[in-house]
């Protein structure tokens, strides 16, 4: 029988403070970063603009394709290199040339088209993927976003409170809190623009994450009620040392797929395989540093009625 | 004994429901066939792909309120939806989507189009018909030098002035040939062919054209013209009961480019209401053309309104724009034709496309447009199937090695998982999109982790000493509570996803939780039938490999 990690005995949960330290470092240094190197990216679905994305015959000069989008009246587009040397996507997002959308959302996209037909010349490059997107529905999508993050949070916190009780709940609900910070703190720090599919992938991440916590907070809950005596400090690390097998194995397949989709899914899709990467990273690490420790707390604070083991773990904290 | 028989015919039965579901079927769709749409049998796996993965076009529609504001939002756009599926269906897409979202916008879904601009023209075109007499009475001539009169007291700046005088006589004296060539009808335009530098600026850039109500304005100064035209004082000075129009192309005089102005009679003799069919033709002296036919009551009116005006030039004016300005030599009855003044044949089928449709109740404007093309489509579904072999033999790699036999059970249960899921969708109909397949790859490593679960909790039972029945029984149920939870959370995790998310993200969530309801079923039901059979068949076996 093949065992990773049986039977083992860490202290996890004296570790919180390193942990604390840990995420509070990387969310500084990636929000910092926002900070020094200007703010979120947004992607054209939520700011209304256009991308186009082309596939030019030969690599293009660049400089060329900016000035002839300079010239034909679209200044500040931003041109990129998209996965290889010929593929280039152009995007307009300025303020702008989202305002000359409100009328027909395609109209700058043809500019772009039209334009560098008549300096390349036509059949020099072929137009892959066109988006416009109009002010209007950009600013709809981005309030669908965050009320869908909100509402997650609710139905969670509300089934959870249901299953378990609220304490679980409630931590459950910061881990996660936990976990979308830190993914867009790790979304910075590699440039990956919030976009529909950035969103998806952070849902996925909150989903993947609760996943984790909740079958450690099975266990706490099963352990609870076979050792009444055991203080909760305990029947934690107890709890996350009984689960580690199962995420360790969990945590090796799923990191295959995400990394699979990484290296083969193509360039659409690599954001989202980035933060999916990312995320089981940290889903993990809120489950055991972050869930944990704050259930421990909420006990502290407001501790069930007739608890002994209060006194026991409090003197241990 | 009984139960499991019953177990194992359960699963026979999904595999078998999820076969069907998955196989290839004989549709009937629209292909092209030498350039004409058939309804054609073909044989394919139902399972749709959204337009991410097979190119096309998506477009959201709104009412273009920016003119004039629509009362009834909704009720203009169930009118309007009407005409755009017609269109649409005219227009020969293979599985188009034409539907109204909310109150207040009409998506359209085309598979399989790249040639955005024109299938945007052919959805948004008004396509408003009208024939209206071209003015006789020089109506605008009066109105000129009060137009000129706003100009100066607005202090307003117009057309090329600093060159205006020479331009002007310029383009009179070149006008000359196009004159000559026109009829006697057009002499009268003619006696103020002259214009002199004392007079306004408004006077200067329009010349008088070939036909009664028709000027000429340079090309370079049709955009102040216009901007001028629009001002709210000037639309006020111009002639009551007459309209002012431009000509749909620009008239090439030598190197000068002039756009016709139509003074019409408001009164239109004609509208598109009566139109029953339209056709594109090829003519060779006229270029490509749209014949068009009346319905019988729309024939009669047609025929005694231009047998009252024979001689008169009639401007088919198509969505406020002249298109032509023919003389009218005999009453005509039901039958006309619309020349396409040197455009082509394929903007004469799209014209005669839309007349047929009808026209739009309504202005819809293009809130946002998405296209792909095909290849990018078969490039995302290449990596996509790419990366779900790469993730299925790492996964199976992993369980296999973790738990040998119990392993394999798993693997067994990942690839019903993984029929089941795909039957799920093609059940639903639900469409496959990019982030759908990605979630689905993820998915493939997810699935195990009930697996996983269940036998962590086997190894555990068996630790403690349990008999391989007992600690397989107990292994499933402990894990139960666990998996549940778990599970539950993301399908309202993507419940919520598909509530508030949009095209592809809808597509996303609904892989997702497919996913999750398979893979409960695999892993719990599935793995537990095949440990049930193995402890059939093994009985009183000492050790479980796992």
């Amino acid at each position: 029988m093949l065992r990773l990690l049986h039977g083992t005995k860490i202290d996890f949960i004296r570790h919180w403070r390193t942990a604390v330290i840990v995420t509070v470092a990387f969310v500084a240094l990636g929000f910092g970063s926002a900070a020094m190197n200007g703010w979120y990216k947004y992607a054209i679905e939520f700011t209304g603009g256009t991308l186009l994305q082309l596939r030019f015959q030969q690599a293009p000069d660049i400089a060329r394709v900016r000035s002839t989008l300079e010239r034909a009246g679209i200044p500040g587009a931003e041109i990129a290199q998209f996965g290889s040397a010929t593929e280039y996507t152009v995007r307009a997002q300025e303020e702008a040339q989202v305002a000359e959308q409100a009328d027909g959302a395609s109209g700058v996209a043809r500019k772009i088209s039209a334009a560098l037909e008549a300096e390349f010349g036509s059949g020099a490059f072929t137009i892959e993927r066109t988006e416009a997107v109009g002010p209007r529905v950009g600013a709809e999508l981005r309030r669908g976003a965050v009320i869908a993050v909100l509402f997650s949070f609710l139905v969670t916190l509300a089934y959870l409170a249901w299953r378990f009780e609220w304490r679980f709940g409630a931590a459950a609900v910061i881990a996660t809190a936990h976990d979308i910070i830190a993914t867009l703190a790790f979304m910075k720090l590699l440039d990956l623009e919030i976009s529909l599919t950035a969103i998806a992938a952070l849902l996925t991440v909150i989903g993947y994450s609760l996943n984790d916590t909740i079958i450690i907070f099975d266990r706490v809950r099963e352990n609870l009620r076979r050792n009444r005596r055991e203080p909760l400090y305990d029947t934690l690390n107890r709890s996350v040392n009984e689960t580690l097998p199962r995420s360790i194995l969990t945590h090796a397949t799923t990191i295959a797929a995400t990394m699979a989709l990484l290296v083969l899914g193509g360039e659409v899709i690599r954001p989202f395989a980035w933060i999916m990467t990312f995320g089981i990273f940290t889903g993990t690490f809120s489950s055991i540093y972050v869930a944990s420790p704050i259930l421990l707390w909420v006990e502290s604070r407001w501790p069930r009625q007739g608890d002994a083991r209060v006194a026991a773990q409090s003197a241990r904290a | 004994m009984q139960t499991l028989k019953s177990r194992v015919l359960v699963i026979v039965a999904l595999v078998a429901m999820s076969g069907w579901a998955l196989f290839p079927r004989t549709e009937v769709v629209r292909v092209k066939r030498d350039g004409v749409f058939v309804l054609d049998t073909v044989k394919r796996v139902p399972l749709k792909r959204g337009l991410d993965l097979q190119g096309g076009m998506h477009l959201t529609l709104e009412v273009d309120q920016s003119k004039q504001a629509v009362a009834d939002v909704s009720d203009a756009l169930d009118r309007a939806l009407k005409v755009v599926r017609t269109r649409i269906d005219e227009f020969g897409v293979a599985e188009p989507v034409v539907q109204k979202v909310g109150t207040d916008r009409i998506i359209v879904e085309l598979p399989g189009i790249s040639d955005q601009q024109r299938a945007e023209e052919v959805v948004q075109k008004a396509a408003f018909l009208r024939f209206q007499i071209t003015d006789e009475s020089q109506a605008l001539e009066k109105a000129i030098p009060r137009i000129d009169g706003i100009i100066k007291a607005k202090g307003i700046t117009v057309a090329a002035a600093p060159a205006s005088t020479d331009t002007a006589s310029a383009a009179a004296s070149g006008l000359t040939a196009l004159m000559q060539r026109a009829d006697s009808a057009a002499a009268p335009a003619g006696d103020s062919a002259a214009p002199t530098a004392s007079e306004g600026p408004f006077r200067r850039a329009i010349l008088p054209g070939q036909m009664p109500g028709q000027y000429l304005v340079a090309s370079r100064d049709y955009a102040t013209i216009e901007a001028l035209l629009q001002r709210p004082e000037v639309q006020e000075a111009l002639p009551p009961g007459k309209d002012v129009r431009w000509g749909v192309d620009s008239i090439l005089n030598g190197t000068d480019a002039y756009r016709a102005l139509y003074v019409l009679d408001s009164r239109a003799i004609i509208d598109g209401t009566y139109l029953v069919n339209a056709t594109p033709a090829q003519d060779p002296l006229e270029g490509a053309k749209v014949d068009f036919q009346f319905n019988n009551e729309g024939g009669r009116r047609f025929r005694s309104e231009t047998g009252r005006h024979i001689g008169d030039n009639m401007a088919i004016v198509l969505d406020d724009k002249v298109m032509s300005a023919p003389t009218i030599q005999s009453a005509i009855g039901a039958r006309g034709q619309i020349t396409m003044g040197g455009r082509d044949l394929q903007a004469a089928q799209d014209l005669a496309l839309v007349l047929r449709a009808g026209a739009l109740p309504v202005p819809l404007k293009v809130a946002d447009g998405r296209q792909i093309s095909a290849t990018l489509g078969e490039d995302s579904i290449d990596a996509g199937i790419r990366a779900a072999v790469v993730a299925v033999v790492a996964v199976v790699l992993i369980m296999v090695v973790y738990y040998r036999f119990s392993g394999l059970l798993a693997v067994g249960a990942l690839a019903l998982y993984v029929l089941f899921t795909l039957a799920t969708l093609a059940g639903f109909d639900a469409v496959l999109t990019l982030p759908g397949l990605a979630g689905f790859v993820l998915s493939i490593g997810i699935a195990v982790d009930a697996n996983v679960l269940i036998f962590e909790r086997i190894r555990e039972e068996l630790d403690h000493g349990k008999a391989v029945r007992t600690a397989v029984e107990e292994g499933f149920k402990h894990a139960m509570s666990a998996i549940i939870d778990s599970n539950v959370s993301t399908i309202l995790t993507a419940a919520v996803l598909y509530q508030y998310g949009s095209g592809p993200v809808k597509g996303f969530a609904v892989t997702l939780v497919a996913g999750i309801v398979a893979s409960m079923v695999s892993s719990i039901f599935v793995t537990k039938t095949f440990f049930l059979v193995w402890l059939q068949r093994a009985r009183g076996q000492q050790t479980l490999s796992i």
